[in-house]
C-alpha cells in the first residue's frame, strides 16, 4: 500500500523517476514463483545419472516452496520416485516429501495414499525407513484425522517385522506418535492381529519390542512408549516389570531410556504394591522404582548416571526411610528385613558390619551374623547420593546436588540429613559444583539451622579465590540461621578476614552482616560489649570511622538493635554519633532505630506501614487530576502539570517501591508539558520569519520529547501494550510537530515530500502494531488522523501539514493508566571504580590499561545484549564497549551484576586527567512486537520501519583519573 | 570340559608379592611379579621353582602382564626375567613402563647399597628387563599370539594402573590388579565393560571396609591442617607417603592454595620428585578435573611445596613433611620418624595399608617401643593417626565392579584370609556365583562351558528362515536340519546335499517298510480306495494321491494292498517311507493298525 501511495506522490509532484529500492527483490520473487515446480521437473528429466539427480534435488531443497505449489511438486517427485532405480535418489525424494509436507498451510492428507503406496513396492530398507519417517511427519501434521491415523498405524504394524533395525525403529516411532491406547487395533487389522496372537493394543505391541535383539530398537521402543505417555495416554502398569528388566541392559542408551520409563511409571502408579523377589514382602512401587534408579547412580556409563541422578530429584513421593538410605553407604550390611527384624537391624546399624576406614584395625571381622538374608532393596541403591556426590564426572555431581536440592525442599528431615553432604560439596574441585551446592544450600536454607562445625566448613569457603563463589556464599549467609552466639562470632570473624583479604567484597560483606544481624538479634545481644569493645568502667578509644571492618561490625549491631530495644543501652556515646553518620551515608544498610532522645525517631515514623497504599492513592489521584485537562490550552493547565510533575518526582524519592511508576508518570507528563508549550497559540499565529526563536525552542522541544519517549519505552520494565501504545502516540505527536516545523521553515519541496511520506508510514506502522489498542485511543490524535487517512494519503504535502497542525492542536491529553507496582525503572550503579581515587592510573601511551568495572543493574531485561559501557575521554572521544555475556551474573530476580574489564588507551598527556565511565542501555525499535514472517513479506508489504537504534545513559558517570605517559625511548 | 586354572604364587590370601599364574585354553600367563615388603629373605620373591625346577621360564610362560608400578606388583620382575630367565614379552602400560624402572632402581639401591646385600639384580639387569617390555594402551586389544589376546582397562589405583582382560577363544579372565572405584583427587575411577569373563580375579585389600565418603576423609585432613595452622608452635609432622605419592600432596596443596596457609611443606627428594614428574607428563591418565584444568595450571606444579633436605629435619617451627615409603620400613621416612618419634607434639599420619612386619604396621597396632637394628629400642611418643587414603576399592567398590563385569566366577587375591572369607560370603549371597580364594601355591580350577562357533551356510539359514517365523528370536533355541562338517579345525553347518557334494559321497536312501494286517472283506482295490478316503479325511493339508498302479502315495510314503494268501479277508498293507518322513510314516502305521472305520464306503 505504501508503495502504491509513494507512486502517486511521485507522479504528482515530480518528474524524477526514481525506482524504489525495495521493489526489485519483490519482483524477482514473484517471477520465480510459477517456475518452481516446472523447473524441478525439467531438472529431473534432464538428469542422466543418479548423481546429477541427487544434485538437483539438493539444490531444490535449499529453496523454500510456496504453499500453493507444494502439491504439484509432490506429484512430480512421486512420479520420479517410481521411475528411479537408485536407492539414494529415492531416499532423498522420500525425505523431501517429508520436508514438503511440513510446509506451513499445506494439508498433507492428499498425499497420504500415495506415500503409503510407495511403501508396498519398496525393497531397500533405508528408503523404507525414510518413507516411514515421511509418514510420521504427515501423521503429525494431521492430528485431527482418525482415519489417516488408523491407516498409518496399520502400515506401521505391518512393517514392524522388518529385518532392518531402522524400519522397526521408525514403525515404533509412528506407533508412539500416533497410536492410541483406548482403541485396540481390531477389525481392520485382523490378519495382522491374529499373526501376533490375538487382538492387541499399541502398548503391548510396543512392549513386545522391549526384547528386540537390536539395542537401537529396544531404545526406540522405550522412547515411543515415553512418547505415548507424553501424549497423555495412560501407560499400563504391566510395563513396569519389563522396564525394570531393561535397567540391566548391556547398552547405555537402553538403560538411560529405561530409567526414564521407570520414573514415568513410578509417577503414574506410586501407591501400587510390588512384591520383592525372593521374599514374601511387598513395597510401594515408587519406593521400588526409587531403589532401582538409585542403583543406576553407580552405573558404568556416566550418561546413565547423570540421567539417574536427575531423575531421583523428582521422585518426591518416596518414603522417608528409603530416602535416607541414599545418604548412607553402610546400610548395605543391615538392609535385611528391616520390618521383621527391626531391632537387629538397628543394632547392626550402630555396630556396623563394615569398617569405616578411618580407624586402623576396626575391621577385624566379627562372627558371622546368620540372618535370613533377604535384601529389601538392591544393596547398590543405598548411598546413591554419596556415590553421586563423589562421582568422577562433575556433570554427575551437579545432577546429584540438584536432585538433593529438590528432595530436600520437600522434606525438612531429609534437608537436615543431607546438610553435611552439601556442606562437604563446598570443597569440590570444580568451581561450578561448588557454586551449585552453595546455591542449593541457599534454596533449602529455610529448613535448616547450621551447626558450628558445619558453619566452619561453610565459612572456610570465604577464602576461595573465586569472586563468584564468595558472593554466592555471602548470599547464602544472608539467608541462613545459626544456632549459637559462637556461630555469629565465628561468622563475623571470617567475614572480617574476608574483608581484609579481598577489599573489593566490601559491599557484599556489609550486606551479609546486615541480614545476619537482623536475623539473630538475640544472639548478637550478648556479644555487643565485646564487638564494640566497650568496658563498664573505662572509656575505650574511639574506633576509626573509615575502617571498613568497624563499619561491618556496626552494621551487624545496628541491624540487630532494630528488633532488640535493649541493645542501644549498651552503646557508648560515639556509637550514637557513628550511627547518625552511617544512617546518612549508608542508609540502605543501617535501619532506622528508636534511640532515646533522638530526633531521628520522627523522620522514620513516617515511613511506617500503610504508607505504600497512601502513596499509591496519591499517585492515582494526581493522574486523575491530570485527566481533567481536556484542552491543552486551558489556563492553568500548564501550572497543574508543573506541580504534578514536581509532586510525582518527590513521591518517587520518598517511596522507593513506587519510584518506577512515579518517574514514569512524571516523564510522561513532562512530554505532554513540552508539547503543550510548543503548541502555544501565539507561536502559530505569527508569520514564519518572525518567530524564528520560538521555532528553535519548539524544534528543541520536539527533539526532547522524542528522546524522552525512547526512555519511557525502553528504560521501564513491566509496561503493558497499552502503555507502549500511549508512548508511541506521544512520539507520533512529536514527529507531527517536527513535520510541521520543517514545513514552516524550509522551503524545498523535495525533503518535505519525503518526510511526509515517512510520517504516513509511521502512522501505518502504528496502526499495525497497536491494532488491539486502537479502541482505547478514542478521540486521540491518532484516532483522528486515521479517520482522515484516505484523504491524507492522497492530498498534497502542504495540505497534509495543515491538517496535521489543526489535529495536533485539537488533540487532548491521553490518559495514562497503569499498575504502579509493576513498573520499574532500569537503574545501574557503578560500584567500582569509585571515582574517589586521587592516584591516577598510569600507563604508557599507545598501550592499553585494563579498568575493572563492577556494577549492579536492576530491572534490566536481557542485559547481555543491551548494556554497554561508555568511556568518555576529556577530548570528547568516546568509546562504547560491549561486555562479554559471561560478565553478567544474576544474583537475584530482576538484578544483574556486571563485572568486567574495559581497556583504555590514549595518546600521551602532559598531566593526569579524568575520563568518564558510564553504562548505556542500548535499544532498537526493530525489536518491537510484530515480527513479520517470511511468507508474509513476499506480498510486497512495506519493509518494516527503519530500526531506530540508540542508547540511553542510565547510570551516574564515574570519573577515573588516568595518565597516559609518553613512551620512554 | 575345558578348564581355567589359577595358581597364586604370591598374594594368595596375603598382601604383597602379587604373582598369579593362569592357564587358560592351553596358554600360561603370569599376572604381576611382585616382591614382599615384610621380608628380607627368600620369601621376598615368588617361588618361581613352582613353574620349573631348572631352566628358563620362557618355555613355560606365554606372557607376563604387570598391572602397575608398585613394588609388590613388579618388584621381582628383573629377578625373574634376568636371574631366573624369561625372554618372552612383558606387557605394561606406558606410565608403568616409565615409572617402574625408577622404583626398581630405588629398591635396588636400598637393598644393595644401604643394606649391603649381594646376589641381587643390578642396574643393567633392570635395563635389560625393561627392554623386554611391550607397552599397552588403554582399550587396545593386543594379540600376543594367534589365540591369546589381552586388553587393558583403566584401574584408577595409581598412574598407569590397569586391569587386564585376557581372552583365549571364548574363554576369558579379568585380572584387576589394584583398583579404585571411587575417583580421588587426581585419578579417575576404574571402569570395565560388561565383558562377562569366566573368572574375575580381584584384589580384596579392603574386603571388610566400606569407607566414608572421600570428602569426609578429606575434611579430616583439612581439619588436621587447619588445627595445626591455628597452633603455630606445634611440632613437626611426618606424613609418610605410599609409593603412589602425590595424592595427599595434591589435596594438601590445593587446600593450601585455597586457604593461603603458610606453614612450609616439604616432600622428600629423589624418587618422589621423579615420579611426580611423570604425573605431570601423563596427564591423560588422570581424572576429569586435572585433564580439564591443566591448561591453566598443572595440578602437579606445586607452589608451596619444597623439596626436603635432610638438614631441615632439625629446623625449629612447624612443618609438614611427606616422605616415602609409606610403611616406614626403610628410607627417608624411617629416618625422619626416628628423629621425631620422641616428641609427643609431633604426629605421624599413616596414609594407607601397612603390611605385616613393617614398622608402620607395628605402630598402628599400638606398639610404643620399637626394636631397631642392633639392639636399640625407640620410644614412640608422637601421635599416630591413620587415614585410609590408599586407592583400593572397598567392599562396595568390589561389588560394583562385579556388577559391571558380570563374571561367571570370582577369585579373590591380595587380601587377608579372614577378610576374604567374609567378602566371599557376601559375593556368593548377593550374586550367587562361585567365589574362590586360593592360598599361595594352591590351584583353583574352574571348568568353563565355552560356546563353539560354527559357520552356517547362508543358503541353509535362509531356507530355515523361510520355513520359520518372521524373525529369528535370539532368546529361543530353534531346531534345524543340517550336516555338521568338521574339517581342518573349523566347523561348518551346511545342508545335507551340499555336505554330500563337498565330501564326495553318494547319497544312500534309507527306507523303512512295514506290513500291517487288516481285516477287510472288500476287494484289494476297494480297500485301497477306502484307505485313500480314510486318510484323506484324517490328514488334511497333505498331498494324497491314488495312483493308477494300485498304490496310494502320501507325500513320499507308498501304501500297497495285497490279499493274504490264506485269508481273503485279511489284507496286508505294505507301507514304505523314507528316512526323512519317519514321523509321518510311523504315524500312518499306527493309524492303519487301528483298522479302518466301518462307515467308509
Amino acid at each position: 500500500m505504501a508503495a502504491h501511495l509513494k507512486k502517486r506522490v511521485y507522479e504528482e509532484f515530480s518528474r524524477v523517476v526514481q525506482i524504489p529500492h525495495e521493489e526489485t527483490p519483490a519482483k524477482k520473487l514473484r517471477l520465480s514463483k510459477p517456475s518452481k515446480s516446472a523447473a524441478l521437473h525439467i531438472d529431473l528429466c534432464k538428469a542422466t545419472n543418479s548423481t546429477d539427480a541427487l544434485q538437483y534435488l539438493l539444490q531444490f531443497a535449499r529453496k523454500p516452496v510456496e504453499t500453493e505449489s507444494v502439491e504439484g511438486v509432490v506429484r512430480i517427485l512421486l512420479e520420479h520416485y517410481y521411475k528411479e532405480t537408485d536407492n539414494s535418489v529415492r531416499l532423498k525424494i522420500a525425505s523431501l516429501l517429508g520436508l514438503l509436507s511440513k510446509t506451513q498451510g499445506f494439508s498433507p492428507d492428499c498425499i497420504v495414499d500415495d506415500a503409503i503406496n510407495t511403501l508396498s513396492n519398496e525393497k531397500s530398507h533405508q528408503v523404507l525407513a525414510q518413507l516411514l519417517d515421511t509418514l510420521l511427519v504427515i501423521g503429525t501434521q494431521l492430528p485431527e484425522s482418525p482415519a489417516v491415523r488408523q491407516r498409518l498405524i496399520e502400515v506401521a504394524c505391518k512393517h514392524l517385522s522388518d529385518t532392518y533395525f531402522g524400519v522397526r525403529n521408525k514403525c515404533l516411532q509412528l506407533l508412539g506418535c500416533l497410536g492410541t491406547v483406548d482403541s485396540p487395533l481390531t477389525k481392520d487389522s485382523e490378519g495382522l492381529a491374529t499373526s501376533l496372537g490375538g487382538v492387541r493394543d499399541v502398548q503391548s505391541i510396543i512392549s513386545d519390542y522391549f526384547g528386540d535383539q537390536d539395542p537401537r530398537v529396544r531404545t526406540g521402543a522405550l522412547k515411543s512408549m515415553l512418547q505415548l505417555h507424553e501424549r497423555g495416554m495412560k501407560i499400563h502398569e504391566i510395563i513396569y516389570d519389563q522396564a525394570c528388566r531393561l535397567l540391566s541392559d548391556d547398552y547405555e542408551q537402553v538403560r538411560s531410556a529405561a530409567v526414564q520409563m521407570v520414573w514415568v511409571l513410578s509417577q503414574l502408579y506410586p501407591e501400587s504394591i510390588v512384591p520383592i523377589p525372593s521374599s514374601n514382602e511387598e513395597i510401594r512401587l515408587v519406593d521400588d522404582a526409587f531403589g532401582k534408579i538409585s542403583h543406576m547412580v553407580s552405573d558404568g556409563s556416566w550418561m546413565v548416571r547423570v540421567q539417574a541422578a536427575k531423575t531421583l530429584g523428582s521422585m518426591l513421593q518416596v518414603s522417608p526411610h528409603f530416602l535416607e538410605q541414599t545418604l548412607d553407604k553402610k546400610l548395605m550390611s543391615d538392609l535385611r528385613r528391616k520390618r521383621t527384624a527391626h531391632e537387629r537391624a538397628k543394632e547392626l546399624f550402630t555396630s556396623g558390619e563394615f569398617s569405616s576406614g578411618r580407624k586402623w584395625a576396626d575391621d577385624a571381622p566379627k562372627e558371622k551374623l546368620d540372618t535370613n538374608t533377604v535384601n529389601l532393596i538392591a544393596s547398590g541403591a543405598c548411598g546413591a547420593f554419596v556415590h553421586g556426590l563423589e562421582d568422577e564426572m562433575f556433570e554427575v555431581r551437579i545432577a546429584a546436588v540438584e536432585a538433593l536440592c529438590q528432595l530436600a525442599r520437600s522434606s525438612a528431615s531429609f534437608a537436615e540429613k543431607c546438610l553435611d553432604f552439601l556442606v562437604d560439596m563446598f570443597n569440590d574441585e570444580i568451581e561450578e559444583v561448588r557454586l551449585q551446592s552453595i546455591h542449593v544450600l541457599r534454596e533449602i536454607s529455610t529448613h535448616i539451622t547450621l551447626r558450628e562445625d558445619q558453619l566452619d566448613t561453610v565459612l572456610a569457603v570465604l577464602e576461595d579465590s573465586s569472586r563468584d563463589i564468595r558472593e554466592a556464599l555471602h548470599e547464602l549467609i544472608c539467608f541462613t540461621n545459626v544456632s549459637t552466639k559462637e556461630c555469629i562470632q565465628l561468622a563475623l570473624l571470617e567475614l572480617l578476614k574476608n574483608l581484609n583479604k579481598y577489599p573489593t567484597d566490601r559491599n557484599s560483606v556489609w550486606k551479609c552482616l546486615k541480614f545476619l544481624g537482623s536475623r539473630h538479634p538475640t544472639l548478637v545481644l550478648p556479644l555487643v560489649p565485646e564487638l564494640l569493645s566497650t568496658h563498664p568502667y573505662f572509656d575505650t578509644p574511639e574506633p576509626d570511622m573509615d575502617d571498613p571492618a568497624y563499619i561491618a561490625v556496626l552494621v551487624l549491631v545496628f541491624n540487630a538493635a532494630k528488633s532488640c530495644p535493649t541493645m542501644p543501652a549498651l552503646f557508648s556515646d560515639h556509637t550514637f554519633r557513628h550511627y547518625a553518620y552511617l544512617r546518612d551515608s549508608l542508609s540502605h544498610l543501617v535501619p532506622p532505630l528508636r534511640l532515646p532522645g533522638n530526633g531521628l525517631d520522627l523522620v522514620d515514623s513516617r515511613c511506617g506501614l500503610g504508607s505504600v497504599e497512601s502513596a499509591q492513592l496519591f499517585l492515582q489521584q494526581s493522574l486523575n487530576r491530570i485527566s481533567t485537562i481536556q484542552n491543552l490550552e486551558a489556563p492553568g493547565a500548564q501550572d497543574l502539570l508543573d506541580f504534578t510533575i514536581r509532586d510525582l518526582r518527590r513521591l518517587g524519592e520518598l517511596q522507593t517501591e513506587l519510584a518506577g511508576a512515579a518517574d514514569f508518570c512524571a516523564t510522561y507528563l513532562r512530554c505532554q508539558l513540552l508539547l503543550m508549550k510548543a503548541l502555544q497559540e501565539k507561536l502559530w499565529n505569527m508569520a514564519v520569519p518572525l518567530c524564528f526563536k520560538q521555532n528553535v525552542t519548539a524544534t528543541a522541544a520536539a527533539q526532547q520529547i522524542l528522546e524522552e519517549t525512547y526512555k519511557l519505552e525502553f528504560l521501564y520494565s513491566g509496561l503493558d501494550n497499552r502503555q507502549v501504545a500511549t508512548i508511541h502516540h506521544v512520539r507520533l505527536q512529536a514527529k507531527a510537530l517536527q513535520l510541521i516545523l520543517t514545513a514552516r521553515t524550509r522551503q524545498g519541496l523535495e525533503p518535505l515530500i519525503s518526510s511526509c511520506d515517512k510520517f504516513l508510514q509511521d502512522i501505518e506502522s502504528f496502526q499495525r502494531l497497536f491494532l488491539t489498542e486502537l479502541p482505547h485511543l478514542q478521540d486521540s490524535f491518532v484516532d483522528k488522523l486515521l479517520e482522515l487517512m484516505p484523504r491524507l494519503s492522497s492530498c498534497k504535502p502542504v495540505e497534509l501539514v495543515k491538517i496535521l497542525q489543526t489535529t495536533l492542536r485539537q488533540s487532548g491529553l491521553l490518559q495514562l493508566r497503569l499498575q504502579p507496582e509493576q513498573i520499574h525503572r532500569a537503574t545501574a550503579t557503578i560500584i567500582e571504580p569509585t571515582g574517589e581515587s586521587d592516584n591516577p592510573l598510569r600507563f604508557t601511551s599507545g598501550l592499553v590499561v585494563a579498568l575493572d568495572i563492577d556494577a549492579t543493574l536492576e530491572h534490566v531485561q536481557d542485559p547481555q545484549n543491551t548494556v554497554k559501557v561508555q568511556v568518555l575521554y576529556p577530548d570528547g572521544q568516546s568509546h562504547v564497549i560491549h561486555p562479554k555475556p559471561g560478565d553478567f551474573r544474576k544474583p537475584g530476580p530482576a538484578r544483574h551484576r556486571l563485572i568486567t574489564q574495559v581497556y583504555l588507551s590514549h595518546t600521551a598527556w602532559t598531566e593526569p586527567s579524568q575520563i568518564e565511565v558510564r553504562l548505556l542501555l542500548a535499544y532498537s525499535s526493530s525489536s518491537s512486537p510484530s515480527k513479520l514472517g517470511w511468507s508474509d513479506s513476499i506480498d510486497s508489504l512495506p519493509p518494516p520501519e527503519a530500526a531506530v537504534e540508540g542508547t540511553i545513559p542510565f547510570s551516574k558517570p564515574v570519573k577515573v583519573f588516568i595518565m597516559p605517559k609518553p613512551t620512554r625511548r | 570340559m575345558p578348564e581355567i586354572k589359577v595358581t597364586p604364587l604370591g598374594a594368595g590370601q596375603d598382601v604383597g608379592r602379587s604373582c598369579i599364574l593362569v592357564s587358560i585354553g592351553g596358554k600360561n600367563i603370569m599376572l604381576d611379579c611382585g616382591m614382599h615388603m615384610g621380608y628380607n629373605d627368600d620369601r621376598r620373591f615368588p617361588d618361581f621353582s613352582y613353574i620349573t625346577q631348572n631352566g628358563r621360564l620362557t618355555d613355560f610362560l606365554d606372557c607376563v602382564i604387570i598391572s602397575h608400578f608398585h613394588l609388590d606388583h613388579c618388584g621381582a620382575l628383573p629377578f625373574m626375567s634376568e636371574m631366573v630367565g624369561y625372554d618372552g614379552p612383558i606387557y605394561m602400560t606406558h606410565p608403568t613402563k616409565a615409572i617402574c624402572p625408577i622404583l626398581l632402581e630405588d629398591f635396588r639401591k636400598i637393598t644393595v647399597d644401604k643394606k649391603g646385600e649381594t646376589n641381587f639384580f643390578t642396574s643393567q639387569m633392570i635395563k635389560d628387563c625393561m627392554k623386554k617390555v611391550v607397552p599397552l594402551n588403554l582399550h587396545q586389544t593386543v594379540q600376543v599370539d594367534d589365540e591369546l589376546e589381552i586388553k587393558a582397562y583403566y584401574a584408577g589405583h595409581v598412574l598407569g594402573a590397569a586391569m587386564v582382560h585376557i581372552k583365549v577363544g571364548s574363554e576369558s579372565v579379568v585380572y584387576t590388579g589394584d583398583y579404585n572405584m571411587t575417583p580421588d583427587r587426581h585419578l579417575g575411577a576404574a571402569w570395565i565393560d560388561k565383558c562377562r569373563p569366566d573368572i574375575l580375579i580381584s584384589e580384596s585389600t579392603y574386603a571388610t571396609t566400606i569407607r566414608d565418603s572421600k570428602r569426609c576423609r578429606e575434611r579430616g585432613l583439612s581439619e588436621e591442617s587447619a588445627r595445626k595452622h591455628r597452633k603455630r608452635r606445634q611440632g613437626k609432622r611426618v606424613g609418610p607417603q605410599t609409593v603412589s605419592l602425590s595424592d595427599h600432596l595434591s589435596v594438601q596443596s590445593s587446600f593450601q592454595e585455597r586457604m593461603n596457609l603458610k606453614a612450609p611443606i616439604y616432600f622428600s627428594t629423589g624418587l618422589t620428585e621423579k615420579a611426580n614428574h611423570y604425573y605431570k607428563l601423563f596427564i591423560t591418565w588422570t581424572n576429569q578435573k586435572i585433564r580439564k584444568t591443566f591448561v591453566q595450571r598443572n595440578m602437579f606444579e606445586f607452589k608451596h611445596i619444597k623439596a626436603f633436605d635432610r638438614s631441615y629435619a632439625d629446623n625449629p617451627g612447624p612443618m609438614v613433611v611427606f616422605a616415602t615409603p609409606g610403611m616406614l620400613h626403610a628410607g627417608q621416612s624411617l629416618q625422619i620418624f626416628k628423629k621425631w618419634a620422641g616428641n609427643e607434639k609431633n604426629m605421624v599420619i599413616m596414609p594407607g595399608y601397612c603390611v605385616q612386619g613393617t614398622i608402620g604396621h607395628k605402630i598402628l597396632n599400638g606398639q610404643r617401643k620399637l626394636e631397631m637394628e642392633g639392639r636399640a629400642t625407640l620410644d614412640v611418643k608422637l601421635q599416630v593417626e591413620y587415614m585410609s587414603f590408599s586407592a583400593h576399592a572397598d567392599a562396595k567398590g568390589i561389588m560394583q565392579l562385579i556388577r559391571m563385569a558380570e563374571p561367571r566366577n570370582m577369585l579373590l587375591v591380595h587380601g587377608e584370609a579372614v577378610k576374604m572369607e567374609f567378602l566371599k560370603g557376601k559375593i556368593e549371597q548377593e550374586f550367587s556365583i562361585d567365589c574362590y580364594m586360593p592360598a599361595n601355591g594352591e590351584t583353583a580350577t574352574v571348568t568353563t562351558n565355552p560356546s563353539v562357533p560354527v559357520d552356517i551356510s547362508l543358503n541353509l539359514l535362509k531356507r530355515e528362515m523361510a520355513l520359520g517365523g518372521p524373525l529369528p528370536d535370539p532368546k529361543k533355541p530353534r531346531t534345524m536340519h543340517g550336516t555338521l562338517i568338521m574339517k581342518e579345525n573349523s566347523l561348518k553347518l551346511v545342508s545335507s546335499e551340499q555336505a554330500l557334494k563337498e565330501l564326495g559321497l553318494n547319497e544312500h536312501q534309507l527306507r523303512f517298510t512295514c506290513r500291517v494286517q487288516l481285516q477287510d472283506p472288500h476287494s484289494d482295490n476297494d480297500t485301497l480306495h477306502r484307505i485313500y478316503t480314510h486318510l484323506k479325511s484324517v490328514l488334511k493339508g497333505y498331498t494324497i494321491q491314488h495312483l493308477p498302479d494300485g498304490t496310494v502315495m502320501v507325500e513320499s510314503i507308498v501304501i500297497k494292498v495285497s490279499s493274504s494268501a490264506e485269508d481273503a479277508n485279511t489284507k496286508v498293507l505294505l507301507l514304505s517311507w523314507s528316512y526323512q518322513d519317519e514321523d509321518l510314516g510311523s504315524f500312518l502305521s499306527t493309524l492303519l493298525k487301528k483298522g479302518l472305520p466301518s462307515g467308509l464306503c
